[in-house]
């Protein structure tokens, strides 16, 4: 039998290996701090669940009338639906320095929803509702897409946020 | 000797090899689509519906096919021929053939009528015909009785074998089955108790959230299932083929036995976007993605040492001179060098997908597709096109056509996928450009994006040359080679330093307990959540 227990490493290969402990150690420091310590949100459940046979019906649920509501100056909500293939609505314009918060659902298949150039970025379930929120600071018109595949009209599910001075 | 496994690896290796040749022909029209140069309406001719149509097939084929086909034929070859034993039962690894190329059929009729054009990751409630998920579960199966005919196999080798360490080759090929054996109980789930009572109008709705979760318990270690085969190359052949030595067999052990355990309770860092899923579990996945990143560093430093063992037995002096020294001229070794060379900074591209917060920025972006295509398309399948060069003249007994136009397949290979990839890195990470979209039609595209989507359309086209070369000569090397007149023998490293493993590192149960454990610990509570709240909501829908 084999009665060996120590494990040889070269001199050279423990040198690496710190230096791989080391590197794991800074890349997950650093990814959780930002994540939890600057505030980088990701969706999470929060029990919003809704039952995506019903959720375009208007009165059923805020997805009923989709569209963008004002909560108090400068903080708005913008309830979209997400449907093959194309989101209602299509277009939201809010004035600059407005806070957006984002509320996606589909009444279908699963859709995506990234704002190009932002932090905006998360998948569109049937059955859930995903939740993000970002500052307009600058003027101008940002497109968000559809990314992920959702049938053949997939690449022409789009719209845009315009953002006036 | 061992006619019969040769045999088998032979069908398995070849059935591989034909599904990647459909699959990868359908790669570039992809990128020029995107560049504006739409041939789908020529493609109708041959059955292609539509850009999403050649996709599906394209990944189905290459990702799921190809790689397991290949790797099922390569583990069997290298485990018989590195513990010098006949399978246990042949008739299990015959079995194992016949149900994955049955499940293949079954597969395939769907896939090109255009009635699963679902993409590989086939989320639901899209719906494909009952016959797509029905002839992949098969293929699944059929690759478990693979790794059980090894376990029986290695069972009596030890049996015949008292007290004798198993040998590396043979030893990482079942840590590979086992892996892939514990990871694949999640899409085994998906399938048996979703998508195909779903399919079949059994069930009345689907969990779109819960099926995403098992899918991707699966889809992350299955890039280890992909992996592990070309690190065997790596670790216990290479160095041999490059006429040095395996820097450090006792650490290559380790490294394989951290990929067991590490490889699948990681999954949800795929799902960081994701509604249904707590943000505290992605940070845990997080973190655990990030420590298998650690056998990775293990890998490379070892690989590398020993390619530098070689280079220096082969008279290369000073710090880098020794690279020259390497065997350049062989196809096999420079196909699998060039693959580690662009695997590594998939690796790094990678990082940033695992991160908890950077992954908003290129989730789903074309940097997605750029990323996998240096790990799978390139780690893994060219390094698996290398091991073709020694592997598929020994099967067919004949001589390589011509090692000339091999070398032109690697380097194009090498250049195209350079192009291709960093076009998408770039698309994707500066200009959110989403993936798995016919960008030259989309109402979105922009003229910034152009340079870029040329970029990488060059790269296909290159990619498109090198396989017409790498098909031309394995064609030629089977149907019109000279008969070998030397026997090829499978290249196996010695170990450098002489050094043995350690007990620990030849005992499966700690290892084992750990894996599993670990797994309960990051999908338990995650699961038994979506359970709790199982929303069977979503009818199927055809959107294609």
């Amino acid at each position: 039998m084999n009665n060996h227990t120590e494990l040889h490493i070269h001199p050279i290969e423990r040198i690496w290996i710190i230096i791989s402990f080391a590197m794991i150690g800074v890349f997950a420091i650093a990814v959780l701090t930002a994540g939890f310590a600057y505030g980088f949100q990701l969706p999470v459940p929060e029990d919003r669940v809704v039952d995506p046979n019903l959720v375009a019906t208007p009165g059923a649920t805020a997805f009923g009338e989709p569209g963008l509501r004002e909560l108090s100056p400068g903080n708005m909500e913008a309830r979209i639906l997400a449907q093959t293939w194309s989101f209602s609505p299509k277009e939201i314009t809010v004035p600059v320095g407005t806070k957006v918060t984002f509320f996606v659902t589909t009444k279908d298949v699963q859709h995506g929803f990234h704002l190009e150039g932002s932090n905006i970025n998360f998948m569109v379930l049937p059955g859930q509702i995903s939740k993000l929120s970002t500052t307009f600071n600058t003027p101008g018109t940002y497109n968000f897409y559809c990314h992920e595949y959702c049938g053949v009209g997939h690449q022409t599910m789009y719209g845009q946020v315009i953002v006036t001075p | 000797m061992y006619a019969h496994e040769n045999r088998l690896t032979a069908w398995h290796v070849g059935i591989a090899f034909s599904a990647l040749m459909i699959g990868v022909l359908l790669g570039p029209f992809q990128t020029w689509e995107h560049a504006g140069l739409n041939l789908y309406p020529a493609l109708r001719a041959i059955g292609i519906q539509s850009y999403y149509q050649g996709l599906t097939i394209h990944g189905i084929l290459n990702a799921l096919v190809f790689t397991t086909f290949f790797i099922t034929g390569f583990l069997t070859f290298a485990f018989t021929h590195s513990v010098k034993r006949a399978s246990k039962y042949p008739w299990l690894h015959t079995t194992a053939l016949v149900v994955m190329t049955l499940g293949l059929l079954i597969t395939a009729v769907p896939l090109l009528l255009n009635g699963a054009t679902v993409l590989y990751t086939f989320y639901p409630p899209m719906k494909a015909d009952p016959a797509f998920y029905i002839g992949l579960t098969l293929v699944v199966v059929g690759s478990w009785i693979t790794g059980y005919g090894l376990l029986f196999t290695w069972s009596t080798w030890k049996k015949e074998n008292p007290g004798k360490q198993t040998p590396l080759i043979a030893f990482a090929s079942l840590i590979t089955m086992v892996m892939w054996q514990i990871c694949t109980v999640g899409v085994a789930v998906e399938m048996l108790a979703l998508n195909i009572p779903w399919s079949l109008g059994l069930l009345p709705g689907t969990d779109p959230q819960l099926a995403r979760t098992l899918f991707w318990f699966t889809g992350h270690p299955l890039v280890y299932f992909w992996l592990l085969p070309a690190y065997i190359s790596w670790y216990g052949m290479l160095p041999k083929q490059a006429g040095g030595k395996l820097f450090s067999e006792p650490l290559a052990r380790l490294s394989f036995w951290l990929f067991l355990i590490l490889s699948t309770p990681l999954g949800l860092h795929h799902q960081y976007v994701d509604p249904g899923i707590p943000a505290g579990w992605k940070a845990l996945h997080a973190v655990l993605t990030y420590s298998v990143f650690f056998p990775s560093m293990l890998t490379l430093f070892n690989v590398v040492a020993s390619l530098e063992i070689a280079g220096r037995a082969r008279g290369g002096k000073g710090t880098f001179g020794w690279i020259m020294a390497l065997p350049w001229s062989e196809p096999s070794f420079t196909a699998q060098a060039l693959a580690g060379i662009l695997f590594a900074f998939g690796g790094i591209s990678g990082i940033a997908n695992a991160s908890y917060d950077l992954n908003l920025v290129l989730h789903n972006t074309a940097w997605q597709p750029g990323h996998f295509h240096l790990t799978v398309g390139t780690g893994v399948a060219f390094s698996f096109m290398g091991i073709g060069y020694w592997l598929i003249p020994k099967l067919a007994g004949k001589e390589l056509w011509s090692k000339k136009v091999a070398l032109w397949q690697a380097w194009t290979y090498f250049l195209g996928m350079i192009l291709m990839s960093n076009g998408l890195h770039i698309l994707g990470l500066r200009y959110s450009v989403p993936r798995r979209s016919a960008l030259g039609v989309a109402p979105y595209g922009s003229a910034e994006w152009t340079p870029f989507l040329i970029e990488s359309a060059l790269g296909g086209t290159i990619l498109l040359i090198s396989v017409v070369l790498l098909y031309v000569n394995y064609g030629m090397t089977v149907f019109a080679g000279k008969k070998l007149t030397r026997e090829i023998e499978m290249p196996v490293a010695e170990n450098a330093e002489g050094h043995p493993a350690p007990a620990w590192l030849d005992t499966w149960r700690p290892w084992l307990v750990g894996a599993v454990a670990l797994v309960l610990v990051a999908y338990g509570p995650v699961i038994y959540m979506l359970l709790t709240r199982l929303q069977l909501t979503s009818p199927g829908f055809k959107v294609w």
